[in-house]
């Protein structure tokens, strides 16, 4: 990222107008709205984009998010390809059709700005909605900055629309840092990002009268586990094919789509692991940390579902010590981020030591002097059974 | 030198904080600049303080946490100098612009603090040439004036981008004169 020069298409942008160009690019047929903090600006600019004619998708404003995703689901089984976008308490109203979504194969794109859960309300980041539904079938993809949140929808999109996957996504940013910051985003070309979509073409259509399905039957002990077994399925090849995807965005992007990218890690000796925009405050740490000779380094996840787990086991395996940020808790159980990781590393022979840390919940500011102090924590060996809780009053 | 350029800006909700921000982003981008802008998130309220933030950088800007050491920060409503601590985070040599009547060396008193102050009435000045209350336009005059990043020449050229259509000429010339006036009539 350090060579990357400002070009003259490079416009100032938040994650979330970043998020609505590519909506306009993609020009969905359908977007069900409901606005919540801190989402909003998304389907705000995408109506607007819309109501000036740069966009001719039909928007269906509803009373609710169960309604949104209800709408979405109605309109995917249909044939259209249909989006919708929510945070927090919205992700969390609309989750009974969330799992219905994924279970009925509907290849529903679906930007988040993440951002806690009720209670007590708060309004702030993080990971606690997209957390929340992280067993319910869709394809999670996280995104550090507002460059990646815009490209990543078209990763997004074309995977879940992949006759071998067709399952819902979710591209997930952080709540107000990134999709209210302003930053530079350069946006492509329209009209290659719309040949890299291509036409949509969807496998069962209700609107295909000529070749008729059934969406949503009941499926009682008869059918119910094989269904349940063909996500599993779908979500193998997704894996699989991201990265197939991935490597097609580079060509017009120029940016990696691995299932996380590895900032400094070849020599690390303590390597921290985080999603969304954190990952960028722990680069500007490990960059001022390595110009003092320690030998940091971080990972960056960007696909959480499907879990990239060999993967992640093949490239922490000569770390000695691997530090985890959470910004999620798991009431009664170790962090999400944190027990994946743990999972991940258990087949190894040599398993590096482990440090779990939560931040940063219900919006709490993240400090580099506190991912300094967690750093040096993990190179002098100070590790724990117990999670850190960075910046928590009485931790 | 330090790689990026922090600003910190103090309004009061409705004053125009974060549109400044913008602008000054909007401006540096066109200037080949990597760029951030963020309001601190808190509650919203009109009247109530507030804080604005932007990075400036030749490089790609990494980190995304609040402007913990700014090198510039201003000050919209010189009222604020009595409730909030301005100058918290900054260093000897910050820069520290007011929008008040009073002299530099007053506001030093006034704040302890002992670097670089300038001074300029930049609500005198929107009341002057704009015809009301709007003194987040004028002082981004006094920020070109001291901040090699944000030119006058810059900040005209995206006021009449971005005024032009939405309140006309003659509007917008007036915001252009308002922040040529406090570029000249800054005090430090």
């Amino acid at each position: 990222m350090d060579t990357i020069q400002v070009s003259k298409s490079m416009r100032p942008m938040t994650g979330a107008q970043a998020v609505a160009e590519a909506m306009r690019q993609i020009n969905p047929d359908v977007v069900a709205m409901y606005p919540i903090t801190p989402q909003t600006p998304i389907i705000e600019t995408f109506a607007k984009i819309v109501a000036d004619g740069r966009a001719s998708t039909e928007i269906i404003r509803v009373e609710s998010e169960h309604s949104a995703m209800s709408a979405t689901v109605g309109a995917a089984a249909a044939g259209a390809r249909a989006m919708t976008a929510t945070a927090a308490n919205g992700l969390a109203l609309m989750d009974e059709i969330v799992y219905i979504a994924a279970s009925m194969r509907l290849p529903i794109v679906m930007p988040i700005a993440n951002r806690a859960l009720s209670g007590p309300i708060n309004i702030h980041c993080d990971h606690s909605d997209t957390m929340n539904v992280r067993d319910s079938g869709w394809i999670q993809i996280y995104s550090e900055t507002a460059q990646e949140a815009y490209e990543q929808m078209f990763l997004a999109l074309k995977l879940a629309e992949h006759k071998d996957v067709l399952l819902p996504a979710m591209v997930c940013q952080d709540g107000f840092v990134t999709s209210h910051g302003v930053e530079n985003v350069k946006i492509h070309d329209d009209e290659t990002m719309k040949k890299f979509i291509g036409e949509y073409k969807p496998e069962y259509a209700l609107l295909d009268v000529d070749n008729p399905v059934t969406y949503g039957p009941l499926q009682l002990q008869d059918y119910y586990f094989e269904t349940k077994k063909q996500q599993v399925d779908a979500m193998k090849n997704a894996k699989r094919i991201f990265l197939e995807i991935g490597k097609e965005l580079s060509q017009i992007t120029g940016h990696d789509y691995g299932y996380f990218e590895k900032y400094e890690m070849d020599d690390a000796e303590a390597v921290l692991i985080a999603m969304n925009s954190t990952a960028g405050n722990i680069k500007a740490v490990v960059d001022k940390m390595r110009k003092e000779g320690k030998k940091v380094g971080m990972m960056k996840l960007r696909l959480f579902r499907p879990f990239p787990y060999e993967e992640i086991a093949e490239a922490l395996k000569d770390v000695p010590v691997v530090g985890v940020f959470d910004r999620a808790e798991s009431f009664g159980a170790r962090p999400p981020l944190y027990g994946e990781i743990r999972n991940a590393l258990f087949d190894l022979d040599k398993k590096p030591d482990m440090q779990s840390f939560v931040f940063g919940l219900g919006g709490r500011d993240i400090f580099s002097h506190q991912i300094e102090d967690a750093f040096n924590m993990l190179l002098d060996g100070k590790m724990t059974d117990e999670t850190k809780y960075i910046g928590c009053r009485g931790c | 030198m330090k790689e990026i350029t922090e600003i910190r800006i103090h309004g009061r909700g409705g004053q125009g904080a974060k549109t400044a921000a913008q602008f000054i982003v909007e401006t540096a981008i066109k200037d080949g600049k990597f760029i951030q802008a963020f309001p601190e998130y808190g509650p919203e309220r009109t009247g109530a303080p507030m804080k604005t933030y932007a990075r400036i950088s030749d490089s790609v800007i990494k980190t995304h946490e609040p402007v913990a050491e700014p090198d510039i920060v201003m000050v919209i409503d010189p009222t604020l100098l009595d409730v909030v601590d301005v100058t918290e985070g900054m260093k000897k040599d910050s820069i520290l612009i007011v929008n008040t009547t009073d002299e530099p060396e007053k506001v030093k008193e006034r704040t302890g603090f002992s670097g670089k102050v300038y001074t300029v009435d930049a609500t005198g000045v929107s009341i002057d040439l704009i015809g009301k209350n709007m003194p987040n336009t004028p002082i981004l005059g006094a920020l070109a004036k001291v901040c090699k990043h944000v030119t006058l020449e810059g900040l005209s050229e995206n006021v009449r981008h971005k005024f032009l259509s939405k309140i006309g000429e003659e509007k917008t010339n007036a915001n252009i004169e308002a922040m040529k006036r406090a570029y000249n009539e800054v005090k430090g």
